[in-house]
């Protein structure tokens, strides 16, 4: 017992180090888990959030009786896996030619450049669409339409084309980043494999197809993987500021992240704002499991947990 | 297979070429359109071609220096500020988490894993930072929420204590008298100064490009960032007007305020400095990205 003492006084100094960390991670992460009861709550500021009455299922019938909710969770799945494929495609295709590079300045200067609008915040990007997309002053209806013989679009309140906008802007903001991680991985193949199959005639594309992506399809799989168990959440900036929160557009850019911010900031409608967060929460908690389970199978090492 | 080899450059630089353009082309058009004067944007659109070009957006801009220069203060407050204050507790929590003679290793572990794994959500967070903290319209409001700390972090610097500080070094400061927090700042801190500027940077970038806190819990234009007020104005582009304290004489120029032109000028000016300052920093910040990718 008094060596079990002895052994945390021992330590005591190594806690006190720890415990800003703690604090903060009880504050910004672990209250708001157990805050997620509000869902099941009716909530009454006079009453406090414990004091309020428990109504159970009630915020999650209302929600679900919406065609908001299945508008959000479509919205959010069918962006989520179309960025998902494109971005994996373009990105890969993007650092098998960087790989092709010789010149290191050329190389250097390509990564920079195709990297540069990750460094960029939403609002500023919603500034440069906004200058493509004016209806008034942008550039696609002053200068490219009109050159193409074509009507002016009112951009931003016409739904229909936003599906595209935004995977574009989302292409625009995260190729470079993508390209990098897998740039990095192929630079690490070792190039034997490339010196050999040049001895043996194989052409560049022939190298790519048969080297340079099997070697690198566990960094893709495991890529993806993750990206699927994130598939729930979205990036609020691009689905909040881009198309400037805009609620005529809101058919086809609405998501579950900008709903609820939407439901609690504007509405102040904290019962149907939580249940959508909870339901977020645990199927995209769902999907982190699972897809780390997948990951798991594929290759052990590489799994998060 | 020479030949093969050319042909596949050639195709890398074309294409290459054409997406780096992408990449910059909005940047170059937002430039030229602040330089644009407000009758050729009237009559063209924004453009890269202007009839005629103008400070007038600056001029205006220039006027409303009180307010942008005060936004521009407390972005970089909170990216100094912030970012030193980040790297002091993600340091300080991950350090003992990398100590293998800790008790309760594994819990710890678990505790920073689980907060990557799961949220609450924004309606409990905010409720917390805006009923329990009061956290509302104060700087701390641009501070603390999700920022200050972050587990992915948190376990990098601990991956980084556990594989590249030889613990002998530690019982060698510990053998010569030094406590467990000496030996940490004297000994450990020093040692870890790349992953630190690695971690750093990325924090300086999420503090000094974040306009979601200051939207979520800051209606106080005087603690408006450089991006909160891009934010606000690319929607109500009266906000600066509506926000100073000039004179009436002039407010009255600011009945002729170039208001197409001075929309990019601002966005200019909001992402000038990181335009600026990339070149210096890209290295560090591709390598960080490869770092934090195989982790």
């Amino acid at each position: 017992m008094t060596q079990n003492i002895n052994r945390w006084k021992r330590f005591a100094p190594l806690f006190l180090l720890m415990l800003p960390g703690l604090i903060y991670l009880i504050i910004n992460n672990y209250l708001p888990m157990f805050g997620m009861i509000i869902a099941f709550k009716d909530i009454n500021f006079a009453k406090g959030i414990l004091g309020s009455d428990w109504i159970g299922f009630k915020n999650f019938e209302y929600l679900f009786k919406t065609t908001d909710a299945y508008i959000i969770t479509r919205n959010t799945l069918l962006y989520n896996g179309a960025f998902i494929i494109i971005n994996t495609i373009g990105a890969l295709v993007i650092a098998i030619l960087l790989n092709e590079i010789r010149k290191k300045v050329f190389q250097r200067f390509y990564q920079s450049v195709v990297i540069l609008p990750h460094l960029i915040s939403m609002v500023i990007v919603s500034y440069l669409v906004f200058a493509m997309l004016s209806s008034e002053s942008g550039l696609i209806n002053k200068s490219i339409l009109p050159l193409l013989g074509l009507d002016e679009v009112s951009w931003y309140s016409s739904k229909e084309y936003w599906p595209y906008i935004l995977t574009i802007v989302n292409i625009w903001k995260g190729i470079g980043f993508l390209s990098v991680v897998y740039l990095a991985s192929i630079v690490g193949i070792d190039t034997e494999y490339y010196e050999a199959a040049t001895l043996d005639g194989a052409s560049k594309w022939q190298q790519i197809r048969t080297i340079t992506i099997p070697l690198i399809m566990p960094v893709i799989t495991i890529m993806t993987l993750l990206a699927i168990g994130r598939i729930f959440y979205s990036d609020f900036g691009l689905f909040y500021q881009v198309p400037m929160d805009s609620g005529v557009l809101s058919e086809t850019t609405n998501v579950i992240d900008t709903y609820v911010y939407r439901a609690l900031m504007n509405l102040g409608d904290i019962g149907m704002s939580s249940a959508a967060g909870v339901y977020q929460s645990l199927v995209g908690f769902v999907l982190v499991i699972l897809s780390n389970y997948a990951v798991r199978k594929f290759n052990r090492e590489n799994a998060l947990f | 297979m020479v030949d093969n080899g050319k042909w596949i450059s050639r195709i890398s630089h074309i294409v290459l070429m054409s997406f780096s353009i992408a990449c910059l082309f909005p940047f170059v058009l937002l430039i030229i359109s602040s330089l644009s004067s407000e009758q050729s944007i009237i009559n063209n659109g924004y453009s890269f071609f202007p009839e005629q070009f103008s400070l007038k957006a600056y001029a205006y801009l220039w006027d409303h220096w009180g307010e942008l220069g005060r936004a521009y203060g407390i972005t970089i407050f909170i990216t100094v500020f912030g970012t030193a204050a980040s790297l002091a507790i993600t340091s300080m929590l991950a350090y003992p988490m990398s100590r293998s003679d800790i008790p309760l290793k594994n819990f710890w572990a678990f505790l920073v894993f689980f907060t990557m794994l799961f949220n609450g959500g924004l309606v409990p967070t905010y409720l917390i930072y805006t009923q329990l903290l009061e956290i509302k319209n104060t700087i701390w409001a641009l501070i603390i929420p999700g920022l200050l700390m972050n587990g992915f972090h948190v376990l990098l610097v601990r991956t980084f204590f556990m594989t590249s500080i030889p613990p002998a070094l530690i019982e060698a400061a510990q053998i010569d008298g030094a406590g467990e927090i000496k030996a940490f700042y004297k000994i450990v801190l020093p040692l870890s100064l790349p992953i630190m500027a690695t971690i750093g940077l990325f924090e300086a970038i999420m503090y000094w490009n974040d306009w979601f806190n200051g939207m979520t819990y800051v209606t106080d234009p005087k603690l408006f960032s450089i991006q909160n007020i891009l934010n606000r104005i690319i929607t109500d582009i009266q906000f600066l007007s509506n926000n100073s304290n000039l004179s009436s004489a002039a407010s009255e120029a600011i009945a002729e305020m170039p208001t197409t032109s001075v929309r990019m000028a601002i966005a200019v000016v909001g992402v000038l400095p990181i335009l600026i300052a990339y070149p210096f920093f890209q290295k560090y910040f591709i390598k960080g990205i490869t770092i934090g990718a195989v982790k």
